[in-house]
C-alpha cells in the first residue's frame, strides 16, 4: 500500500528539499515507485534541486484545479525511471491548494506509486498544513540549532493535532532527521548533540546527515546527493535513513567524508 | 586565539540545551494546546469581574512572566470608583 510521507520542519533552510530529493532518489534506487511533490507554491525549488527545472510544463495547482491531467504534470526523472516529480506552481497563489483537491490528487497518486513524498514549505501556513494534512509518516528535518529545534517542536505539535490521521484519533508516525550535523563541533560542546535534540523532541531518530560539501555540490548540478555521490557521507546517511524508513534495523552511525585527525578522534558512533 | 583562551573556552551547547528545555516546557504546557492563552484568560476573567462591577476592556492588563523555576500571571484590573463615592 502506498505511503504518504511529509518532509517538514517549520524553519526554512534546514534541508527539507535536499532531503526530499535525496530520500526519494534513494527509495527509487531500491526499486520503489516514488513521486516527490513540491508544496512550496510560489517558491518552487524541488525541480531545480532534482535537475528538472527546464521540463516543467504543468504543476500541482493545474492538476488540483483540473486544468491538467496528473500524467501531464508528472515529470519522470531521467536517471531513475521509477522516480517522478510533481512540481509546485511558481505563479499561483497558495490558496489555490484546496483540501479536497489535494486529497483527490493524492488518491490518484496512491494508485501509481509506493511512496508519495510531500516536500513541505517552511512555516505553518496553508502550504505546510496541506503538505502534512494527508500524511501517514512524517520526517521532521532539524538542524542542531535552537531555532530549528523549537520550530520542529511546534511542527510535531501540529502533526499530532492538525493531520487527518490525528483528527481521526490515530497517531502519525514521526521520525527525526538531524541534518547539517558536525560531530566534531558537537563533541567540543559547540553544537547540540544528537542525544540533546532527541531528548528535547522525543521522537525516534531516522538518520543523521553530516554537514558536507557534497550537498551543495549535488544541488549545483541538479542531482539528489544520493544519486550524485551515493558513497559520500550524506549519501550513505540518506541511504541508511531510507532503510530505517522501510522498517529495517540499521546501526546508527554518522558517516564521514574524510577522516582527518578530528574525524578519527571524534567521529564516533551516535546514540 | 591564545592557547589559554582555547582551553578556557566555555561551551555553548549546554546553554542552548537548557534554554530550549525551559522554553519548550512552557510552549508545550501553556501555549501548546491553546495558542492564545493570555487573551482567553483576559476575556474570561473580565467576564467574571463584570458580573459584579462594570469594567472597561481597556482597563485590564494581563502579563505573563516566564522564569526557569516559576511563572507568574499578573492581572491588573482597574475598577472605577462607584458613583458618588467621593462625595
Amino acid at each position: 500500500m502506498a505511503k504518504v510521507l511529509v518532509v517538514t520542519s517549520g524553519k526554512g533552510g534546514v534541508g527539507k528539499t535536499t532531503s526530499s530529493a535525496a530520500l526519494g532518489a534513494a527509495l527509487a534506487h531500491g526499486g520503489e515507485k516514488v513521486v516527490v511533490i513540491d508544496f512550496d507554491v510560489g517558491l518552487r525549488n524541488l525541480d531545480l534541486v532534482m535537475g528538472a527545472e527546464r521540463r516543467v510544463v504543468f504543476d500541482l495547482i493545474n492538476v488540483v484545479q483540473g486544468d491538467a491531467k496528473l500524467n501531464q504534470a508528472l515529470i519522470r526523472d531521467k536517471r531513475l525511471e521509477n522516480l517522478s516529480l510533481l512540481p509546485a506552481s511558481q505563479t499561483r497563489d497558495k490558496d489555490a491548494l484546496t483540501e479536497e483537491g489535494v486529497a483527490r490528487v493524492l488518491d490518484e497518486l496512491r494508485q501509481k506509486f509506493d511512496w508519495i513524498i510531500c516536500d513541505s514549505p517552511a512555516g505553518i501556513e496553508r502550504g505546510a498544513t496541506m503538505a502534512m494534512r494527508h500524511a501517514d509518516v512524517a520526517v521532521v528535518v532539524t538542524n542542531p540549532e535552537v531555532s530549528s529545534v523549537r520550530d520542529s517542536d511546534r511542527i510535531i505539535g501540529l502533526l499530532d493535532s492538525k493531520t487527518e490521521l490525528a483528527e481521526k484519533g490515530g497517531r502519525i508516525e514521526k521520525h527525526l532527521l538531524l541534518t547539517r550535523y558536525d560531530p566534531v563541533r558537537a563533541e567540543r560542546g559547540e553544537m547540540l548533540k544528537v542525544d540533546d535534540v532527541l531528548e528535547i523532541l522525543s521522537i525516534p531518530l531516522i538518520g543523521i546527515i553530516p554537514e558536507s560539501e557534497e550537498v551543495l555540490r549535488a544541488s549545483n548540478v541538479g542531482s539528489p546527493v544520493t544519486l550524485n555521490n551515493p558513497a559520500s557521507a550524506p549519501g550513505r546517511a540518506y541511504f541508511d535513513a531510507v532503510r530505517r524508513l522501510k522498517g529495517e534495523t540499521v546501526e546508527l552511525t554518522i558517516p564521514t567524508d574524510k577522516k582527518g585527525l578530528f574525524g578519527k578522534l571524534f567521529g564516533r558512533r551516535a546514540a | 586565539m591564545s592557547l589559554l583562551s582555547f582551553f578556557n573556552r566555555r561551551t555553548s551547547a549546554p546553554v542552548a540545551r537548557e534554554r530550549l528545555q525551559i522554553l519548550l516546557a512552557h510552549e508545550r504546557g501553556i501555549v501548546g494546546g491553546k495558542p492564545d492563552l493570555v487573551a482567553q484568560l483576559r476575556e474570561e476573567i473580565l467576564a467574571v469581574v463584570r458580573r459584579h462591577v462594570m469594567v472597561e476592556q481597556d482597563n485590564v492588563q494581563v502579563k505573563m512572566n516566564r522564569d526557569a523555576d516559576i511563572s507568574t500571571l499578573e492581572i491588573e484590573i482597574e475598577i472605577p470608583a462607584p458613583a458618588g463615592a467621593s462625595a
